[in-house]
Protein backbone atom coordinates (compact mmCIF):
# COMPACT_ATOMS: atom_id res chain seq x y z
CA UNK A 1 0.00 0.00 0.00
CA UNK A 2 1.29 3.41 -1.14
CA UNK A 3 1.83 5.97 1.95
CA UNK A 4 1.69 9.85 1.24
CA UNK A 5 4.04 11.79 2.93
CA UNK A 6 2.61 14.97 5.34
CA UNK A 7 3.71 18.07 6.10
CA UNK A 8 6.29 18.09 9.55
CA UNK A 9 4.21 20.38 12.11
CA UNK A 10 6.38 22.17 14.02
CA UNK A 11 5.46 22.55 17.74
CA UNK A 12 4.96 26.49 18.21
CA UNK A 13 4.71 29.56 16.18
CA UNK A 14 5.41 33.33 17.44
CA UNK A 15 4.85 36.97 15.83
CA UNK A 16 7.91 37.69 14.78
CA UNK A 17 7.88 41.24 13.91
CA UNK A 18 4.82 44.27 13.73
CA UNK A 19 5.26 46.96 11.37
CA UNK A 20 2.38 49.20 9.93
CA UNK A 21 1.74 52.65 7.67
CA UNK A 22 -1.08 55.54 8.77
CA UNK A 23 -2.65 57.53 6.20
CA UNK A 24 -0.60 60.61 5.32
CA UNK A 25 -3.29 62.91 6.00
CA UNK A 26 -4.12 64.28 9.58
CA UNK A 27 -8.07 64.99 9.82
CA UNK A 28 -9.18 66.66 12.86
CA UNK A 29 -12.52 66.66 14.51
CA UNK A 30 -13.53 70.25 13.36
CA UNK A 31 -12.52 69.53 9.75
CA UNK A 32 -15.27 66.53 9.58
CA UNK A 33 -17.84 67.78 12.70
CA UNK A 34 -19.68 70.42 10.10
CA UNK A 35 -21.54 68.14 7.54
CA UNK A 36 -22.67 65.94 10.70
CA UNK A 37 -23.98 68.96 12.98
CA UNK A 38 -21.12 67.94 15.60
CA UNK A 39 -18.26 69.22 17.58
CA UNK A 40 -15.01 68.56 18.51
CA UNK A 41 -15.53 68.15 22.01
CA UNK A 42 -18.69 65.38 21.07
CA UNK A 43 -16.49 63.74 19.42
CA UNK A 44 -13.96 63.17 21.86
CA UNK A 45 -16.52 62.87 25.21
CA UNK A 46 -18.09 60.16 22.53
CA UNK A 47 -15.28 58.20 21.22
CA UNK A 48 -11.80 59.25 22.10
CA UNK A 49 -10.60 60.22 18.90
CA UNK A 50 -8.69 63.81 18.36
CA UNK A 51 -7.58 63.22 14.81
CA UNK A 52 -8.04 60.36 12.59
CA UNK A 53 -5.32 59.44 9.54
CA UNK A 54 -6.54 59.28 6.16
CA UNK A 55 -4.73 58.60 2.89
CA UNK A 56 -3.65 60.81 0.30
CA UNK A 57 -5.85 61.11 -2.74
CA UNK A 58 -2.77 58.99 -4.50
CA UNK A 59 -2.04 56.51 -1.83
CA UNK A 60 -4.02 53.39 -2.52
CA UNK A 61 -5.03 50.48 -0.56
CA UNK A 62 -2.23 48.37 -2.33
CA UNK A 63 0.22 51.06 -1.72
CA UNK A 64 -0.21 51.23 2.38
CA UNK A 65 -0.08 47.28 2.40
CA UNK A 66 2.97 47.43 0.89
CA UNK A 67 4.30 50.25 2.77
CA UNK A 68 3.13 47.77 6.57
CA UNK A 69 4.24 44.40 4.71
CA UNK A 70 8.09 45.68 4.10
CA UNK A 71 7.54 47.10 7.66
CA UNK A 72 6.75 44.02 9.00
CA UNK A 73 9.06 42.29 7.10
CA UNK A 74 12.10 44.27 8.24
CA UNK A 75 10.66 44.28 11.93
CA UNK A 76 10.90 40.42 11.80
CA UNK A 77 13.98 39.51 10.42
CA UNK A 78 13.13 36.70 8.07
CA UNK A 79 14.46 36.33 4.70
CA UNK A 80 11.47 37.65 2.36
CA UNK A 81 12.01 34.30 0.33
CA UNK A 82 11.18 32.31 3.41
CA UNK A 83 7.58 33.86 3.38
CA UNK A 84 5.33 30.83 1.91
CA UNK A 85 2.33 32.85 2.57
CA UNK A 86 0.06 36.17 2.22
CA UNK A 87 -2.93 36.48 4.36
CA UNK A 88 -4.96 39.87 3.66
CA UNK A 89 -8.04 41.33 5.97
CA UNK A 90 -10.02 44.15 4.17
CA UNK A 91 -13.01 45.10 3.73
CA UNK A 92 -11.96 48.17 1.61
CA UNK A 93 -10.62 47.10 -1.49
CA UNK A 94 -13.29 47.62 -4.27
CA UNK A 95 -11.98 45.28 -6.70
CA UNK A 96 -13.76 42.01 -6.80
CA UNK A 97 -10.62 40.09 -8.46
CA UNK A 98 -8.46 39.30 -8.56
CA UNK A 99 -6.94 39.15 -4.54
CA UNK A 100 -5.14 42.42 -3.42
CA UNK A 101 -2.76 40.14 -1.42
CA UNK A 102 -1.51 38.34 -4.38
CA UNK A 103 -0.58 42.21 -6.10
CA UNK A 104 0.93 42.98 -2.83
CA UNK A 105 2.90 39.75 -2.42
CA UNK A 106 4.16 40.16 -6.17
CA UNK A 107 4.88 44.41 -4.91
CA UNK A 108 6.83 42.90 -1.75
CA UNK A 109 9.02 40.23 -3.58
CA UNK A 110 7.73 37.46 -2.51
CA UNK A 111 6.06 35.52 -5.31
CA UNK A 112 5.34 32.73 -5.49
CA UNK A 113 3.97 33.03 -2.42
CA UNK A 114 -0.01 31.88 -1.45
CA UNK A 115 -1.73 34.64 -1.16
CA UNK A 116 -5.15 35.61 -0.69
CA UNK A 117 -7.68 38.20 0.74
CA UNK A 118 -10.38 37.52 4.16
CA UNK A 119 -13.01 39.22 5.25
CA UNK A 120 -13.71 39.56 8.68
CA UNK A 121 -13.74 43.19 9.17
CA UNK A 122 -12.37 44.44 12.13
CA UNK A 123 -11.70 40.80 12.96
CA UNK A 124 -9.81 40.74 9.68
CA UNK A 125 -6.24 40.86 11.72
CA UNK A 126 -7.13 38.34 14.57
CA UNK A 127 -8.90 36.14 11.79
CA UNK A 128 -5.44 36.10 10.11
CA UNK A 129 -3.12 35.55 12.68
CA UNK A 130 -5.16 32.54 14.41
CA UNK A 131 -4.62 31.03 10.36
CA UNK A 132 -1.11 32.36 10.03
CA UNK A 133 -0.17 30.28 13.59
CA UNK A 134 -2.28 27.03 12.81
CA UNK A 135 -0.87 26.87 9.29
CA UNK A 136 3.29 27.96 11.00
CA UNK A 137 2.12 24.72 13.26
CA UNK A 138 0.98 22.41 10.77
CA UNK A 139 3.93 22.70 8.61
CA UNK A 140 2.20 23.73 5.69
CA UNK A 141 3.92 27.45 5.68
CA UNK A 142 7.46 28.38 6.66
CA UNK A 143 6.35 32.22 7.75
CA UNK A 144 3.07 34.18 6.98
CA UNK A 145 2.84 37.71 6.62
CA UNK A 146 -0.78 38.62 7.91
CA UNK A 147 -1.99 42.06 6.69
CA UNK A 148 -4.94 44.15 7.83
CA UNK A 149 -5.80 46.94 5.90
CA UNK A 150 -8.11 49.65 5.22
CA UNK A 151 -9.20 52.77 3.39
CA UNK A 152 -12.28 53.13 4.96
CA UNK A 153 -12.21 56.94 3.56
CA UNK A 154 -13.58 55.32 0.09
CA UNK A 155 -16.77 53.99 1.99
CA UNK A 156 -17.40 56.79 3.96
CA UNK A 157 -20.45 59.73 3.69
CA UNK A 158 -19.54 62.97 5.59
CA UNK A 159 -23.13 63.72 6.41
CA UNK A 160 -23.41 60.10 8.20
CA UNK A 161 -23.40 60.61 12.56
CA UNK A 162 -23.10 56.29 12.82
CA UNK A 163 -19.99 55.66 11.98
CA UNK A 164 -17.97 57.48 9.16
CA UNK A 165 -16.48 60.26 11.22
CA UNK A 166 -14.59 57.69 13.49
CA UNK A 167 -12.89 55.82 10.41
CA UNK A 168 -9.64 56.34 9.00
CA UNK A 169 -7.36 54.54 6.80
CA UNK A 170 -4.28 52.83 7.21
CA UNK A 171 -2.34 48.84 6.84
CA UNK A 172 -0.70 47.04 9.92
CA UNK A 173 0.85 43.70 9.13
CA UNK A 174 2.84 41.29 11.41
CA UNK A 175 5.30 38.03 10.55
CA UNK A 176 4.56 34.52 12.16
CA UNK A 177 6.57 31.76 12.26
CA UNK A 178 8.34 28.86 13.77
CA UNK A 179 9.33 29.53 17.42
CA UNK A 180 11.30 27.11 20.13
CA UNK A 181 8.71 28.37 22.82
CA UNK A 182 5.01 29.09 22.74
CA UNK A 183 4.15 32.53 21.05
CA UNK A 184 0.87 32.52 20.30
CA UNK A 185 -2.27 31.34 22.17
CA UNK A 186 -5.64 29.16 20.99
CA UNK A 187 -7.51 31.62 19.03
CA UNK A 188 -11.02 31.43 19.86
CA UNK A 189 -13.07 33.29 17.70
CA UNK A 190 -16.65 33.48 16.02
CA UNK A 191 -19.42 35.26 14.75
CA UNK A 192 -23.57 36.01 15.25
CA UNK A 193 -25.49 36.27 11.55
CA UNK A 194 -28.19 36.88 13.07
CA UNK A 195 -26.72 40.68 14.10
CA UNK A 196 -25.18 40.86 10.52
CA UNK A 197 -27.67 44.20 10.58
CA UNK A 198 -25.58 46.11 13.35
CA UNK A 199 -22.72 47.13 10.82
CA UNK A 200 -23.56 46.64 7.14
CA UNK A 201 -23.13 48.53 3.64
CA UNK A 202 -26.12 50.93 3.37
CA UNK A 203 -26.83 48.72 0.09
CA UNK A 204 -25.12 46.27 -2.37
CA UNK A 205 -23.74 46.87 -5.62
CA UNK A 206 -26.39 45.01 -7.54
CA UNK A 207 -28.92 48.18 -6.17
CA UNK A 208 -26.27 49.93 -7.13
CA UNK A 209 -26.05 48.85 -10.57
CA UNK A 210 -29.45 48.59 -11.12
CA UNK A 211 -30.24 52.00 -10.70
CA UNK A 212 -32.80 51.73 -7.89
CA UNK A 213 -30.66 53.58 -5.50
CA UNK A 214 -27.26 55.29 -6.92
CA UNK A 215 -25.76 56.97 -4.18
CA UNK A 216 -22.23 54.96 -3.35
CA UNK A 217 -22.36 52.34 -0.83
CA UNK A 218 -21.41 53.13 2.21
CA UNK A 219 -20.99 51.97 5.98
CA UNK A 220 -23.74 52.65 8.54
CA UNK A 221 -23.64 51.11 12.57
CA UNK A 222 -26.14 51.03 15.08
CA UNK A 223 -23.81 52.80 17.50
CA UNK A 224 -25.48 51.99 20.85
CA UNK A 225 -25.96 48.05 20.26
CA UNK A 226 -22.43 47.55 18.82
CA UNK A 227 -21.25 49.22 22.46
CA UNK A 228 -23.30 46.30 24.28
CA UNK A 229 -22.25 43.88 22.35
CA UNK A 230 -18.35 45.23 22.31
CA UNK A 231 -17.99 45.75 25.92
CA UNK A 232 -20.44 43.01 27.45
CA UNK A 233 -21.10 39.81 25.61
CA UNK A 234 -17.45 39.56 24.32
CA UNK A 235 -15.66 39.43 27.47
CA UNK A 236 -16.44 35.64 27.59
CA UNK A 237 -14.31 35.05 24.37
CA UNK A 238 -11.47 37.48 25.13
CA UNK A 239 -11.46 35.47 29.10
CA UNK A 240 -11.73 32.24 27.18
CA UNK A 241 -8.71 33.16 24.93
CA UNK A 242 -6.69 33.78 27.84
CA UNK A 243 -7.59 30.85 29.45
CA UNK A 244 -7.10 28.57 26.72
CA UNK A 245 -3.83 29.89 26.86
CA UNK A 246 -3.46 28.29 30.20
CA UNK A 247 -3.33 32.21 31.89
CA UNK A 248 -5.59 33.94 34.23
CA UNK A 249 -6.61 37.97 33.20
CA UNK A 250 -3.74 38.70 35.95
CA UNK A 251 -1.21 37.38 33.60
CA UNK A 252 -1.85 39.44 30.85
CA UNK A 253 0.21 42.78 30.45
CA UNK A 254 -0.64 44.42 27.13
CA UNK A 255 -4.54 44.77 26.13
CA UNK A 256 -5.02 45.96 22.41
CA UNK A 257 -8.54 45.70 21.69
CA UNK A 258 -9.48 46.71 17.79
CA UNK A 259 -9.62 50.34 18.18
CA UNK A 260 -13.03 50.95 17.65
CA UNK A 261 -14.33 53.66 20.33
CA UNK A 262 -11.75 54.69 23.34
CA UNK A 263 -15.47 54.08 25.17
CA UNK A 264 -15.87 50.70 24.10
CA UNK A 265 -11.83 50.20 25.42
CA UNK A 266 -12.32 51.28 28.86
CA UNK A 267 -15.57 49.42 29.15
CA UNK A 268 -13.49 45.91 27.85
CA UNK A 269 -10.76 46.47 30.33
CA UNK A 270 -13.29 46.40 33.43
CA UNK A 271 -15.44 43.27 31.93
CA UNK A 272 -12.38 41.46 31.13
CA UNK A 273 -11.37 41.76 34.74
CA UNK A 274 -7.48 43.14 33.23
CA UNK A 275 -5.15 44.17 35.91
CA UNK A 276 -5.32 48.11 37.03
CA UNK A 277 -1.56 48.50 35.43
CA UNK A 278 -2.56 46.71 32.61
CA UNK A 279 -0.79 48.42 29.34
CA UNK A 280 -3.35 49.87 27.13
CA UNK A 281 -3.35 50.50 23.55
CA UNK A 282 -5.17 53.64 22.78
CA UNK A 283 -4.31 54.33 19.17
CA UNK A 284 -7.31 55.44 18.31
CA UNK A 285 -6.90 58.99 19.83
CA UNK A 286 -4.61 60.04 16.59
CA UNK A 287 -5.43 57.53 13.91
CA UNK A 288 -9.20 57.08 14.48
CA UNK A 289 -10.84 53.74 13.46
CA UNK A 290 -9.13 51.77 10.76
CA UNK A 291 -10.93 49.01 10.95
CA UNK A 292 -8.72 45.51 10.11
CA UNK A 293 -5.78 47.93 10.45
CA UNK A 294 -6.16 49.21 13.84
CA UNK A 295 -4.35 46.08 16.13
CA UNK A 296 -1.61 45.70 14.36
CA UNK A 297 -1.04 49.42 13.91
CA UNK A 298 -1.78 49.91 17.77
CA UNK A 299 0.92 47.27 18.79
CA UNK A 300 3.58 48.57 16.18
CA UNK A 301 2.70 52.02 18.17
CA UNK A 302 3.05 50.88 21.35
CA UNK A 303 6.34 48.80 20.63
CA UNK A 304 7.77 51.84 18.78
CA UNK A 305 7.25 54.10 21.88
CA UNK A 306 8.34 51.99 24.46
CA UNK A 307 5.28 51.56 25.89
CA UNK A 308 5.30 47.73 25.70
CA UNK A 309 8.21 45.52 24.93
CA UNK A 310 9.50 42.56 23.50
CA UNK A 311 8.32 39.01 25.49
CA UNK A 312 5.27 40.85 26.96
CA UNK A 313 1.84 38.72 26.85
CA UNK A 314 -0.54 40.40 25.33
CA UNK A 315 -4.20 39.90 24.43
CA UNK A 316 -5.81 41.20 21.25
CA UNK A 317 -9.30 41.29 19.68
CA UNK A 318 -10.85 42.27 16.90
CA UNK A 319 -14.09 42.28 16.34
CA UNK A 320 -17.00 43.98 14.21
CA UNK A 321 -19.33 43.55 10.99
CA UNK A 322 -20.50 40.10 10.44
CA UNK A 323 -20.51 40.35 13.30
CA UNK A 324 -17.24 38.61 14.18
CA UNK A 325 -14.73 38.16 16.48
CA UNK A 326 -11.34 36.57 17.04
CA UNK A 327 -8.98 37.12 20.15
CA UNK A 328 -5.72 35.52 21.31
CA UNK A 329 -2.84 36.15 23.12
CA UNK A 330 0.59 36.22 22.55
CA UNK A 331 4.04 37.10 23.21
CA UNK A 332 5.09 40.66 21.94
CA UNK A 333 8.34 40.64 19.16
CA UNK A 334 11.54 41.85 20.06
CA UNK A 335 12.08 44.93 17.38
CA UNK A 336 13.67 48.11 17.36
CA UNK A 337 11.95 50.72 15.09
CA UNK A 338 11.59 53.63 16.64
CA UNK A 339 10.52 55.52 13.61
CA UNK A 340 6.99 55.98 12.63
CA UNK A 341 7.31 54.22 8.94
CA UNK A 342 5.83 56.86 6.14
CA UNK A 343 7.12 55.64 3.15
CA UNK A 344 5.07 52.78 1.16
CA UNK A 345 7.72 51.70 -1.48
CA UNK B 1 -38.44 37.97 46.47
CA UNK B 2 -39.40 40.82 44.18
CA UNK B 3 -37.32 43.97 45.29
CA UNK B 4 -39.39 47.03 46.31
CA UNK B 5 -39.36 50.38 44.52
CA UNK B 6 -36.83 52.03 46.98
CA UNK B 7 -34.39 49.02 46.82
CA UNK B 8 -34.44 49.50 42.74
CA UNK B 9 -33.93 53.22 43.10
CA UNK B 10 -31.00 52.60 45.39
CA UNK B 11 -29.43 50.01 43.45
CA UNK B 12 -29.98 51.60 40.06
CA UNK B 13 -28.32 54.68 42.06
CA UNK B 14 -25.55 52.98 42.62
CA UNK B 15 -24.93 51.62 39.40
CA UNK B 16 -25.21 55.84 37.74
CA UNK B 17 -22.67 57.17 40.69
CA UNK B 18 -20.66 54.45 39.54
CA UNK B 19 -20.53 55.06 35.93
CA UNK B 20 -20.98 58.67 36.18
CA UNK B 21 -19.17 59.99 39.30
CA UNK B 22 -22.35 61.43 40.42
CA UNK B 23 -23.21 61.03 43.91
CA UNK B 24 -25.78 58.63 44.31
CA UNK B 25 -28.69 61.04 46.08
CA UNK B 26 -28.36 62.96 43.00
CA UNK B 27 -30.18 59.92 40.80
CA UNK B 28 -33.89 60.83 42.56
CA UNK B 29 -36.80 59.63 40.76
CA UNK B 30 -37.93 62.68 38.60
CA UNK B 31 -33.95 62.93 37.56
CA UNK B 32 -34.03 62.69 33.63
CA UNK B 33 -30.90 60.60 32.45
CA UNK B 34 -29.97 62.55 29.73
CA UNK B 35 -30.70 66.48 30.88
CA UNK B 36 -29.91 66.41 34.68
CA UNK B 37 -27.62 63.50 35.25
CA UNK B 38 -26.15 64.20 31.63
CA UNK B 39 -26.02 60.54 30.16
CA UNK B 40 -25.32 59.77 26.79
CA UNK B 41 -26.49 56.52 25.32
CA UNK B 42 -23.48 54.85 25.42
CA UNK B 43 -23.47 55.22 29.44
CA UNK B 44 -27.45 54.68 29.24
CA UNK B 45 -26.50 50.97 27.29
CA UNK B 46 -24.30 50.71 29.89
CA UNK B 47 -26.11 51.41 33.63
CA UNK B 48 -28.70 49.02 31.55
CA UNK B 49 -26.52 46.36 31.12
CA UNK B 50 -25.30 46.07 34.99
CA UNK B 51 -28.93 46.86 36.19
CA UNK B 52 -30.26 43.74 33.60
CA UNK B 53 -27.18 41.88 36.02
CA UNK B 54 -28.17 43.50 38.98
CA UNK B 55 -31.59 42.83 39.09
CA UNK B 56 -31.78 39.95 37.06
CA UNK B 57 -34.00 41.44 34.42
CA UNK B 58 -33.89 41.64 30.42
CA UNK B 59 -33.86 45.35 28.92
CA UNK B 60 -34.23 45.18 25.84
CA UNK B 61 -32.24 48.02 24.03
CA UNK B 62 -35.37 49.45 22.45
CA UNK B 63 -36.82 49.69 25.95
CA UNK B 64 -33.95 50.78 27.21
CA UNK B 65 -33.75 53.83 24.71
CA UNK B 66 -37.29 54.89 25.68
CA UNK B 67 -36.75 55.21 29.42
CA UNK B 68 -36.32 58.96 30.10
CA UNK B 69 -35.92 59.43 33.64
CA UNK B 70 -34.91 57.39 36.53
CA UNK B 71 -38.55 56.64 38.01
CA UNK B 72 -38.94 55.26 34.03
CA UNK B 73 -36.51 52.53 34.46
CA UNK B 74 -37.40 51.86 37.88
CA UNK B 75 -40.88 51.22 36.92
CA UNK B 76 -39.27 49.28 34.23
CA UNK B 77 -37.60 47.35 36.45
CA UNK B 78 -40.26 46.43 38.95
CA UNK B 79 -42.88 45.35 36.39
CA UNK B 80 -40.10 42.94 34.63
CA UNK B 81 -39.13 41.74 38.04
CA UNK B 82 -42.90 40.81 38.75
Amino acid sequence: MTTLKVTQPVTYSRVLGVGGVRGERVVTNDDIAGPINSSDEWIRQRTGIVTRRRAAEDTSLLDMCEGAGRAAIAASGVDPADIDVVILGTITYLEQTPAAAAIVAARLGLNPAAAYDISAACAGYCYGIGQADALVRAGTARNVLVIGAERMSDVIDPTDRTISFILGDGAGAAVVGASETPGIGPTVWGTDGDQAHLITQTHSWLTFRDGSDTSWPTLRQEGPAVFKWASFTLAPAARKAIEDAGLTPEDVDVFIPHQANMRIIDQMVKTIGLRDDVVVARDIAETGNTSAASIPLATERLLREGQAHGGQVALQIGFGAGLAYAAQVFVLPNQNNTQETKTWH
Amino acid sequence: MALTESEILAGLAEIVAEETGLPAEQVTPEASFADDLDIDSLSMMTIMTYAEEKFEVRIPDEDATSLSTVQDAVDFIAKAQA
